[in-house]
């Protein structure tokens, strides 16, 4: 396509707080658009993993291109830019706002200013963007446009009384949003002559074209043959398409140019290449500087991912290479377990990082997984001065050799009705947090700051906040720091025999409580044996809790009538191929739900 | 020339009223009914003699059911008749019909003995009225002993008596009673076994929840299994359909009395040893008790890998190295019955591998108290009994749940108690017994649709007819 003018176009990114209609703000503006018909339109086109569709967030950041016929006549192009909605995707939005020129705030009209409301607002006016609110949902009955309006106003300090009144999901009002766009969000800028600086916004694999770089130009030209140089990870490649971005589809045109936000290939093997947040630049002609705000991510959680057929391990490595590909967070090495054989110690951007990445090996690879409880990365301080990263509570060095532990803290920020403050503050002491401060942002709303330990909120924090404010509390948080702390390592023993895959760090006044659930937990799981088996709680030598598995009785095969052997034998098989689902520690058979069963210790409350 | 032993089984899968915990393939059905499937099973025994009249002679015959002591005297009558034509019976055979208390009189038990039925089975479960009714039995212990009486005038002098234990509302008294009841009357033999909850039944509806059947070893085992998967597998709308899938629970039923506990169930299968143990019952097989040499043949041919014939609905067979059933569906079965083919589902056709063979010589002999023959198994298998499973049975000896006498390898008292366990690991980790595909059927059939032809041949002398003369 011929070159656009620059001032036709528009970068901008929907940001809102889960639930208050992104993904479907997104799909009617790309309906109104004309560039797909109603009957084309799948629902959340944005979000085309099934698994995004199902929960209903979008975990992938996505871009599409649609062109606009504004009120004044002419058209514009319009590069929207989608986010993921959660906060373990925290780099991916900073960087995909990045990319923009604007952004829409997307508020419903009945819950109004939420956690990660302000979260993405305050990323996004950091980025300098253009935003402009939008309220949504105002045909529900609980629907306030105006006391939200006025929320934005007070709380978040910008200008929303002419904000559109809309409702995505049944199509009101979007030609407002759009005429807005064009209004409120400011064109591009940048010399197309310069030296090429353009930055990455994310990339994902194609088995026939290598690695898709999605980028957003902003100064520079970018066209096949281009030498292209990722400025942090050095990797040079020659472009060998570029294009933007149609609805589900990549259309490839002559160059993309300063201001514009497209895609290019080059034949590269490795998303690990073309990481999130840097810049790509003509090795020929290169821009002085990077732009700024790379980072290079880290994962925060790690846990174990075992088949559970041991025999499908290739198998599960394969799915993780693949996974990859398209995931430069998710990190992986191989590890062995006592209990569970060979699998791998993962590293996740956060839980529900870790819950997507097993969903996605499990259906989309067909794998059946053991997974063990999650953990933060300690910082161990030996006393002859080493520092060690643990990521295995199993590889917890002598306590004897320890001077002190540290462990990761992050700063919470907890939005919720008056009237939930004490439990919810109730909650945030039982997590071990520190209270910061609370700030009123109406008469009936306040956000409360912690200080909590991540260790305590990889669990089951956001279940437990929203069961104690009937849904009401959200929550958003930011990694602070290390912070030292009386950690221990909590064992357990079956039959006397400790089970490795079951050990975790807990701190050393939550070890009883987490012990003894744990055992309770696995009295349930384990099945009665021909001998009484204990489980024990240990931390060190010393036995915190313990329950016991009894010994069974009974069982005895009956009367064979008839001479039906066959039912004989399989009632025979059934019990035989029951072991077999068991992984074997000693002699006591465990099965595979019981080591996933611990994750969920908080469960009956 | 010698000739190799065979059993028969035959199945009636008539009854007055289903009772609570039967999951076996049986439901009441009218008098017309019940004729047309006696027809249709004397078809089936034309066919089998084919291949199993010559070279093979019956050392015993059970008919259970179900109640086939439902059939009218004639019924019986002609269906002996057809077995003695249609196979070698041998003359010392054990020839047992299962009958339930209250429904057979002088008439019915005379003509059982004429026809050379010279062993009853009593199905009376327990002594205990209100026990009784809980079960859905249509007869009290009263009915029972008036019945038990009748056979002894009659002649019978080979009667066996059935006991359930671990019963709703059962104790470790009742239970005692009715043992010391019923070993009182001194039966030659005593089959008692512990309920088991099964899928299907009004108890499963009622109790059936109560156990986590899937992974606790310790499950409530089946009490019986007579011809049945499960009364619910069957579409048939005549013999299974006894809705039993969507039981629910009433009233009536919320009322029946909780299964005793654990302990006392165990308490009641140790009483079970030392009570009739004192009335000079001998214990040889996990659950059944006999006066001296008068074990039943019939079922210890089961453990020890006699060849049998399954003849009737849902039966099924061990012959010429094959495990199958017959077809489930009534009228299905008589259809095939009808066009003389045998009623086999060819679905459950087994060719019996060396490595089954091995298996089930171990977990159905150790079913017998006697445990099995480390010679027998060199003598059979070609190698020592250890060279298979030296490690489980020694793991099994030091946990005390096996033991060894004079080269017998058996089940401790312990090891009986937790008998599933033990036996499953007799199972070998070996793919086995795969169902023959069609194009490759297996030699019985081939044997048999021949031997079939040939009998067809010889029709004119024996009317095929025969059966409606009754």
């Amino acid at each position: 396509m011929a070159t656009v003018d620059q001032s036709k176009i528009r970068n901008f990114s929907i940001i809102a707080h889960i639930d208050h209609g992104k993904s479907t703000l997104a799909d009617r503006i790309i309906e109104h658009t004309g560039l797909l018909t109603s009957r084309e339109m799948q629902e959340q086109i944005l979000d085309n993993m099934d698994l995004e569709r199902e929960r209903g967030i979008t975990i992938k950041s996505q871009a599409v291109r649609t062109i606009y016929r504004a009120k004044d006549g002419e058209e514009y192009v319009f590069n929207l830019i989608d986010t993921p909605g959660h906060v373990d995707f925290n780099y991916e939005v900073s960087r995909s706002l990045a990319a923009c020129d604007g952004a829409i705030l997307v508020v419903d009209a009945a819950q109004g200013i939420e956690a990660q409301t302000l979260a993405n607002v305050y990323l996004a006016l950091d980025h300098d963007l253009d935003v402009f609110p939008v309220i949504n949902k105002i045909d529900l009955p609980s629907a306030e446009p105006q006391r939200v309006i006025d929320e934005i106003e007070d709380v978040i300090g910008i200008e929303a009384q002419d904000a559109p009144l809309i409702s995505a999901k049944n199509g009101i009002n979007i030609e407002g949003v759009l005429e807005q766009i064009v209004e409120k969000i400011p064109a591009p800028t940048g010399d197309p002559d310069a030296p090429l600086q353009a930055l990455i916004f994310d990339s994902i694999y194609d088995s026939y074209k290598g690695v898709i770089v999605f980028c957003r130009l902003k100064e520079g030209t970018i066209r096949k043959g281009t030498r292209a140089k990722m400025m942090a990870t050095g990797a040079v490649a020659d472009v060998v398409e570029v294009g933007y971005f149609g609805a589900g589809q990549f259309i490839p045109c002559e160059e993309l140019s300063a201001g514009m936000v497209g895609y290019f290939t080059a034949s590269i093997k490795n998303v690990k290449d073309t990481r999130v947040g840097d810049t790509v630049t003509d090795e020929a002609n290169p821009c002085a500087e990077p732009l700024p705000g790379y980072k290079k991510v880290t994962p925060m959680v790690y846990c174990g991912m075992y088949p559970a057929d041991g025999a499908r391990y290739n198998d599960l490595r394969d799915a993780l290479e693949k996974l990859q590909l398209n995931d430069a967070s998710l990190q992986y090495e191989p590890e062995t377990s006592v209990a569970l054989g060979f699998g791998f110690r993962c590293g996740f951007l956060g839980l529900l990082h870790l819950e997507i990445i097993q969903e996605r090996l499990e259906r989309e690879y067909n794998l059946d997984l053991v997974t063990t409880a999650p953990s933060v990365i300690y910082h161990v301080y030996k006393l002859n001065g080493d520092m060690i990263t643990l990521t295995n509570p199993t590889n917890l060095p002598d306590p004897a050799e320890i001077e002190h532990m540290e462990e990761p803290i992050v700063s919470a920020e907890i939005m919720v009705t008056t009237e939930y403050i004490g439990a919810i503050m109730q909650l945030c002491q039982e997590r071990r947090g520190v209270y910061i401060g609370t700030e009123y942002m109406e008469d009936t709303r306040v956000m409360i700051r912690y200080d909590l330990p991540l260790n305590e909120i990889i669990y089951d924090f956001f279940d437990a906040l929203k069961s104690r404010s009937r849904g009401y509390a959200s929550f958003d948080y930011q990694m602070k720091g290390y912070e030292p702390s009386r950690m221990v390592k909590l064992d357990i023993l079956i039959n006397r025999e400790e089970v490795d895959a079951l050990s975790f760090i807990v701190h050393a006044d939550s070890a009883y409580e987490r012990g003894r659930k744990m055992c309770e937990k696995l009295k349930e799981e384990i099945p009665r044996h021909l001998f009484e088996i204990p489980i024990q709680a240990a931390v060190g030598s010393k036995i915190i809790a313990r329950e016991t598995v009894k010994a069974v009785r009974k069982d005895v095969l009956a009367k064979c009538y008839g001479g039906d052997i066959s039912r004989k034998r399989k009632l025979l098989e059934k019990q035989k191929e029951g072991k077999k689902r068991m992984r074997q520690i000693g002699n006591v058979e465990v099965p595979q739900k019981a080591f996933m069963s611990v994750l969920k210790l908080d469960d009956g409350k | 020339m010698k000739r190799k032993p065979l059993e028969l089984y035959i199945h009636i899968p008539f009854c007055k009223k289903k009772c609570n915990y039967c999951d076996f393939l049986s439901a009441p059905a009218s008098k017309p009914r019940r004729q047309e499937y006696m027809q249709a099973l004397m078809a089936e025994i034309m066919i089998w003699s084919g291949a199993a009249y010559d070279g093979h002679e019956v050392k015993s015959i059970f008919i259970g059911g179900g109640t086939p002591s439902i059939l009218e005297p004639e019924q019986i009558g002609t269906l002996m008749r057809m077995i003695n034509i249609y196979f070698n019976v041998s003359k010392s055979a054990e020839i047992t019909i299962e009958c339930n208390p209250g429904m057979v009189n002088k008439d019915k038990l005379m003509a059982y003995r004429a026809e050379g039925i010279n062993r009853l089975s009593i199905g009376l479960q327990s002594a205990n009225d209100s026990e009784l009714a809980v079960l859905g039995r249509i007869h009290t212990w009263a009915d029972f002993v008036a019945t038990y009486n009748l056979a002894r005038e009659c002649g019978f002098t080979n009667i066996n008596v059935d006991l359930m234990s671990a019963l709703p509302g059962q104790t470790l008294e009742s239970w005692t009673d009715t043992l010391k009841k019923v070993a009182e009357l001194n039966p030659e033999h005593i089959s008692a076994y512990s309920l088991i909850i099964e899928e299907g039944t009004p108890f499963f509806a009622r109790y059936g929840e109560l156990e986590n059947t899937d992974i606790q070893p310790c499950g409530k085992p089946a009490v019986e299994d007579k011809a049945a998967e499960a009364v619910t597998e069957n579409a048939d709308g005549t013999i299974s359909a006894e809705g039993a899938k969507l039981i629910t629970v009433t009233d009536e039923m919320a009322a029946w009395p909780d299964l005793p506990d654990e302990e006392t169930e165990r308490a009641m299968y140790a009483a079970t040893q030392e009570i009739l143990a004192a009335y000079g019952y001998n214990r040889y097989e996990i659950s059944n008790y006999a006066k001296k040499n008068k074990e039943c043949s019939h079922n210890v041919g089961y453990w020890t890998g006699v060849d049998y014939i399954g003849l009737g609905l849902g039966a099924s067979s061990l012959f010429e190295n094959a495990r199958f059933s017959n077809l489930r569906d009534i009228e299905i079965y008589k259809e095939a019955a009808d066009k003389a083919q045998l009623p086999t589902d060819w679905e459950t056709v087994c060719h019996l591998k060396v490595e089954s063979k091995i298996e089930e010589f171990m977990f159905l002999g150790l079913r017998m108290m006697r445990g099995v023959s480390r010679k027998e198994f060199e003598r059979r298998f070609k190698q020592p009994m250890d060279a298979v499973y030296g490690e489980v049975i020694a793991k099994y000896k030091e946990m005390g749940l096996l033991e060894e006498v004079d080269g017998w390898v058996r089940l401790t008292a312990k090891g009986i108690d937790v008998s599933n366990v033990v036996l499953s690991e007799f199972l070998l980790d070996v793919v086995y017994d795969e169902p023959v595909p069609e194009e490759d059927d297996f030699d019985v059939e081939g044997a048999l649709t021949k031997a079939y032809e040939e009998m067809a041949a010889e029709a004119g002398e024996i009317p095929a007819d025969e059966t409606e003369k009754e």
